[in-house]
């Protein structure tokens, strides 16, 4: 017997069109309950129905809104096997998104049934002491980026004595391609609430803030009405006092990402970085000792006080314990948000779970714009802090993108550094113009420009920006750079020396090519083309040639290709 | 905009609620002008030039009014490794306008943002607050025409 229907309604969900199933499931279902669930994390299968039966889940994905999809349901017919996938039968590791996706987020009731606040009840029995204790014994560090030890950090605020003490949940999510935040606020809010309750008891913290970022407008939802559920239950009074949630959002700035920088935010004032020492645990949010974590560190400490320490100790490497929470796409066939145990190697997570087939990802770019590219040889790299940073990467917050062999490495770190040219606050010269030198660079390289020289002046350049630089922000902006010009130096050689970019992705490297051969003359490209570019004796001309690439997609026999310029059209 | 300064009544004791304030000011009137500049300096007691800076540190506030549906293209690194730079040159071309700026007609705006969220579903684009992803040009164009035909209804 069918008990419920769930619709994967997280915003990854809904922009493949989550919001039209459900309400057409609504619409024809009327004896069944629906109901909107977050995400549990294979993206690539969105929209997905899940059928809650009395003999367990059918899951269903890719749905279409058809009359077909009510009566399969009802039939429990087709249903995909993908939890199956070799990919990501190993459910053990899956601890901290254990109910993403699978409880209703807007339901307080689902998540203590599901065993939440468990965690938060048996640290209030504790000695606050004792809590602190326990999360040093876990060996859990921030996931934020810089990998801190979580519980040494609390032992600072703990141990301040002053009648405010700021709790502050880093929500900001500022990495490109980095999700895995979004998703537990989205899906399971109540966990971050309750790992930040459990701190509050623990550091005795008399405020609590959320910095969250203004473009997750979902997680914003979910989170404000979870913490009006936490304080009607009074969940939030803990031992003798009750704490408050604050829900901030930021106005569009990575640079908020930084700790004083987010508390500068959180001010009401620009938010720019500043010199540390003083740390926010001794000099915070006006004034205030403070102590920022990041959401998925607080996702961590309901799991973590549950199970003890030393259970939570004995997943991961030896200096790096846990699981963590990666946000896998680019060039992989199952894209989506993946937990794994910290060590597994690169290569585990790119060919085993995202799917993506041996030889045909050259790279993963690690930790956002401060981390770095790693190149397919090195993929039997364990994933955990010490070992990526060997590599001039890092393991940042958990974006992990698959770089194919059809990208071009140099327009990759070109992309960076216009992403921290832009949001560099411009505090620190080096930093600012630097940045915009390093950018200037690789544009020309990739202008079809460039010379030898600019790729020693790179160089040259990076390790000054990154000693000169106040913050994370500069100190980490090169590294897209260095990590590619290590790995992938012949790239760069070929747009120097040869003029060519062996990835064909360079407009300025390339020209357009239509093989008259396979040619059918069917005049779609003629008729589409925004710059008229192609004459009616189907030639390219590829001094017009925009290379918008409108003509390659709608061709149906691909008679038109990229080619290195040289090899001019027919 | 008579909720709006009530609001603002609430907020202006504390000088840390000037973004939130600024936010307001934004879904309301689309934008912030220099008359709403000039009322968040006043109501917490600070110098315009203060305000000015605050707004044009972060990207969300926007000084001039934006069209009717606001394109915004993802340009992260998921979506940029997917192709991006395709997809805003597609609509760029179709609708005559590029980043940052606004269609004569006051429909369409268009800005490049870096990141929504849905990597996964790269290259992804966002019109007002329903976010479209796994777009190719035949779906993408198919999208704009929709707003495109429907100039009238909210
Ligand atoms: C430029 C910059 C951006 C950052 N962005 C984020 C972010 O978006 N989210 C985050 O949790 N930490 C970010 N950090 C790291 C924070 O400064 C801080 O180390 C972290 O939030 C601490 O939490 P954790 O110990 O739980 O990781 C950023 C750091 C820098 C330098
Ligand atoms: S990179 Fe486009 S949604 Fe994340």
């Amino acid at each position: 017997m069918i008990k419920r229907i769930k619709v994967g309604a997280g915003s990854c969900g809904l922009a493949a069109g989550a919001g039209a199933v459900r309400d057409y499931l609504k619409e024809h279902i009327t004896d069944i309950d629906i109901v909107d669930v977050g995400c549990i994390g294979h993206c690539y299968a969105e929209p997905i129905v899940e059928v809650e039966t009395d003999s367990g889940s059918y899951f269903f994905e890719h749905v279409d809104v058809s009359k077909d999809l009510v009566e399969n349901i009802r039939n429990l017919e087709g249903p995909s096997d993908f939890l199956g996938r070799p990919s990501r039968k190993d459910q053990e590791h899956i601890k901290v998104t254990a109910l993403a996706g699978h409880i209703d987020p807007e339901s307080i009731d689902e998540y203590i049934a599901n065993g939440g606040y468990s965690g938060l009840e048996k640290a209030l029995s504790m000695k606050p002491g004792d809590v602190v204790e326990e999360v040093k014994k876990s060996g859990l560090r921030g996931r934020g980026g810089g990998g801190f030890p979580t519980g040494l950090k609390w032992s600072f605020l703990a141990g301040k004595d002053a009648d405010q003490k700021i709790l502050i949940c880093n929500a900001d999510e500022g990495d490109p391609g980095a999700f895995m935040d979004r998703s537990m606020m989205e899906s399971v809010p109540h966990q971050l609430l309750e790992g930040m309750l459990i701190g509050a008891w623990a550091m005795g913290a008399t405020q609590l803030f959320i910095y969250i970022r203004a473009e997750y407008p979902l997680a914003v939802k979910h989170l404000t009405t979870a913490i009006e559920q936490v304080k009607k239950r009074g969940l939030n009074k803990i031992g003798d006092r009750s704490v408050d949630f604050n829900l901030k959002e930021g106005a569009g700035a990575f640079v908020c990402g930084e700790e004083t920088a987010l508390i500068h935010s959180l001010e009401g004032k620009r938010g720019n970085p500043r010199y540390r020492p003083p740390f926010p645990t001794d000099y915070g949010f006006k004034g205030y000792p403070s102590l920022i974590n990041n959401v998925e560190t607080f996702s961590n400490i309901p799991l973590l006080v549950r199970e003890g320490g030393e259970t939570f100790a004995s997943v991961g490497t030896e200096k790096s314990k846990g699981t963590k929470l990666f946000a896998l796409a680019g060039d992989v066939q199952y894209p989506g948000l993946v937990e794994v145990p910290m060590g597994i190697t690169i290569g585990e997570i790119i060919y085993d779970i995202g799917g993506a087939e041996e030889g045909s990802v050259k790279a993963v770019q690690i930790g956002g714009p401060s981390g770095g590219c790693i190149p397919a040889e090195l993929f039997d790299t364990p994933v955990d802090y010490d070992s990526l940073r060997q590599l001039g990467a890092i393991m940042g917050s958990g974006g992990l993108i698959a770089i194919g062999n059809n990208r071009c490495m140099v327009e990759t770190a070109r992309f960076f550094l216009e992403f921290t040219t832009r949001e560099s606050c411009g505090k620190c010269t080096f930093c600012r113009v630097g940045t915009k030198r390093m950018l200037e660079t690789l544009e020309k390289i990739t202008g079809g420009n460039g010379t030898e020289e600019d790729i020693a002046f790179l160089s040259d350049i990076a390790p000054k920006i990154i000693k000169g630089s106040l913050c994370g922000l500069g100190q980490t902006a090169p590294n897209p750079v260095l990590t590619t010009l290590r790995y992938f130096e012949n790239e760069y050689l070929a747009h120097v020396r040869d003029k060519q970019c062996p990835a064909l992705q360079c407009d300025a490297l390339v020209d357009l090519k239509l093989d008259k051969e396979k040619c059918i003359e069917c005049n779609l490209c003629i008729k589409n083309c925004p710059v008229n570019a192609i004459s009616d004796d189907y030639i390219i001309d590829n001094d017009t040639c925009t290379r918008c690439n409108t003509c390659i997609e709608l061709c149906p026999v691909n008679a038109i290709e990229r080619v290195n310029q040289g090899v001019k059209s027919v | 905009m008579e909720s709006t300064l009530q609001k603002l009544d609430e907020l202006k004791g504390d000088r840390s609620n000037v973004i939130k304030a600024l936010q307001l000011i934004q879904v309301h009137e689309g934008f912030i002008s220099d008359t709403s500049i000039r009322e968040v300096a006043e109501a917490f007691s600070m110098p315009a030039v203060e305000v000015e800076g605050i707004v044009s540190f972060y990207a969300q506030f926007k000084r001039n009014q934006p069209g009717k549906y606001m394109i915004s293209v993802c340009d992260g690194t998921a979506c940029h490794i997917k192709g991006s730079p395709q997809v805003l040159h597609w609509i760029s071309d179709e609708l005559g306008i590029g980043d940052e700026e606004t269609s004569d007609d006051g429909l369409f705006s268009i800005e490049r943002v870096a990141c929504l969220g849905c990597c996964s579903l790269a290259p992804v684009m966002k019109i007002n607050d329903e976010i479209y992803g796994q777009l190719n040009r035949k779906k993408t164009m198919k999208i704009l025409k929709q707003y495109q035909k429907e100039p009238a209804n909210d």
